[in-house]
């Protein structure tokens, strides 16, 4: 029971007949599905049934994998992103990323929020220092840094790192977020910090989380889509997809019997 | 009976080890010592400062020191910015196939030949194509070339000892893959990069076959003064000494290596401080 949607514009992101091949090994086999405007749609599923792959073509972020081919759609606001015409540096100022283990650079806690900026040509101090203390706010980590913006961004906790992860994603105004498993590093209190962030976002971007935990996605999600094999097997409003699955396979994963 | 051969063994091995490891240091040591001991009652300021002569007790050595000086800034200049670049080119441009395959294999086997042949190539091609003859620019452009696979070498180990993450997350903030390199890889390695090529300029500082080859000169009363200058270097200055019949020269070379030595180790020093800060400082 895959919804096929047509392609609208208040769609967000839309995928349509995606099929993705690293080699000759086929890993996303004809995917439909679309995102809602100002929604946190978590992907779920068991180790290597795409889930990652699906969230990485959003920014292109695959274009770097060695055989990596596709054919089908993927749209940002009913546009295809990988168009010619379309410049990945562009695109990706729109669609931001943060990833599973915490990677912030090698500098200031101020740089690693300005960088976006900086490569945009941002010079004016004035500006770069308001965005940078906007961002920090945002991704609730000003309090913590406010003092310390110089000190190198590896002295932070893992739960901070990602947390300046997010505000640095946050600083170049993107429209929509990708986290890949953003918090399976670290500690449940870090955790619980960035899932109330998650919910806070929700307002003014989008949101697309891959989560290997199923009650993280039952607690930040609106939507949910489960993976299995490359497939798209179920994709719903989160309640329907946890209360009452259609399928007996996505039934069979939230409820613990594989995976 | 096996359990106690197999002991016996071992033992065996950890003296025989032992014996391998020792024998290099005491070598270099009683070397070091040696030469010190014979060398140090030449060395004070008269020597540092004076003019080759051709009484042994009144030699000194200031323009050799002046054109190693002049060598290691020149060499480094040529080689830093062309050795840099192509390690970039290699690492973070090059889509990996053939050719790059190709380069690299070509890369690595220029770093075997012998220095000797780089001073040929150095003389036909700077000293006579060019024209630069047997001065510092046609010393200091040998010895890049004799360097350059070293410094490429070291450059992309320091490149790729930035993971990957830190490259991936300047990608999707939107950099560009020159933006990412320039603002975020280079500087996370560039402590990597200087230790290569200190080690790699203390090695030309050391050399002397090639510049013998483009003619560098063994008596030298003057101080370059130039790039365009002729020249000497201390490797060369402690070979032509130690090739004179008389004792009272090989003195006179013993204080000068004392000198070179203390150059060269003390460039490696610096290098080992680099990347012991380096280490401290990053630990992802």
């Amino acid at each position: 029971m895959v919804a096929k949607p047509t392609p609208s514009v208040q769609d967000k992101l839309a995928v349509h007949q995606l099929n993705v091949y690293y080699g000759t090994k086929h890993v996303i086999k004809n995917v439909d599905f679309s995102i809602p405007e100002h929604q946190v749609v978590a992907f779920i599923g068991p180790s290597g049934c795409g889930k990652s792959t699906i969230l990485r073509m959003f920014n292109r972020m695959n274009d770097y994998i060695e055989g990596f081919r596709h054919h089908g759609q993927v749209c940002l606001n009913g546009q295809d992103i990988y168009q010619k015409s379309v410049r990945v540096e562009m695109l990706r100022r729109k669609v931001g990323m943060v990833f599973q283990k915490p990677n912030p650079f090698p500098k200031s806690i101020f740089e690693n929020v300005a960088f976006g900026l900086r490569i945009q040509g941002v010079r004016s101090p004035r500006l770069l220092r308001e965005i940078v203390e906007r961002a920090l706010r945002q991704a609730a980590l000003w309090d913590e840094v406010k003092d310390d913006l110089d000190t190198n961004a590896l002295a932070l906790s893992g739960g901070q790192q990602q947390r300046l992860c997010i505000a640095r994603a946050l600083a170049v105004k993107p429209e929509v977020i990708l986290m890949d498993e953003p918090a399976s590093a670290l500690d449940p209190i870090s955790t619980a910090k960035i899932e109330k962030l998650i919910l806070s976002l929700k307002n003014e971007l989008t949101v697309v989380i891959v989560t290997h935990n199923m009650q993280q996605a039952a607690r930040v999600s609106d939507r949910t889509a489960f993976f299995f094999l490359g497939e798209l097997v179920e994709y719903g409003p989160t309640a329907d997809i946890f209360t009452h699955p259609q399928e007996k396979l996505t039934e069979d994963y939230i409820s613990g019997r594989f995976g | 009976m096996a359990f106690i051969s197999d002991r016996f063994k071992e033992t065996l091995f950890r003296i025989y080890g032992m014996f391998t490891t020792w024998i290099g240091i005491i070598v270099l040591v009683v070397f070091l010592v040696d030469i010190f001991l014979k060398g140090v009652r030449r060395l004070n300021l008269d020597f540092l400062t004076g003019f080759p002569s051709r009484f042994p007790e009144k030699a000194g050595i200031f323009p050799a020191e002046v054109g190693t000086l002049w060598i290691f800034i020149l060499t480094a200049a040529f080689t830093i910015p062309l050795g840099v670049a192509a390690a970039v080119l290699l690492e973070e441009f090059m889509k990996k196939g053939r050719f790059a395959s190709i380069v690299e294999v070509n890369i690595a086997s220029l770093s075997g030949v012998p220095s000797v042949i780089y001073g040929i190539l150095g003389l036909e091609v700077f000293g006579r194509w060019l024209g630069w003859g047997n001065t510092l620019m046609a010393g200091a452009a040998t010895l890049a070339l004799l360097i350059f696979p070293v410094v490429v070498l070291a450059t992309r180990e320091a490149l790729r000892s930035v993971p990957r993450a830190v490259r991936e997350g300047a990608y999707a903030l939107g950099a560009t893959r020159w933006q990412a390199v320039w603002h975020q890889v280079l500087p996370a390695s560039l402590a990597g990069i200087l230790t290569g090529i200190i080690l790699a300029l203390s090695r030309a500082v050391g050399e002397t076959a090639p510049l013998i080859i483009i003619g560098a000169l063994t008596f030298v009363s003057f101080v370059p003064d130039s790039p365009w200058s002729e020249f000497t270097v201390l490797p060369i200055q402690i070979f032509n000494w130690t090739s004179r019949p008389q004792p009272a020269f090989w003195i006179t070379a013993a204080a000068a290596i004392v000198i070179l030595l203390a150059m060269t180790l003390m460039l490696n020093g610096i290098a080992v401080y680099l990347r012991y800060r380096w280490k401290k400082r990053l630990k992802w």
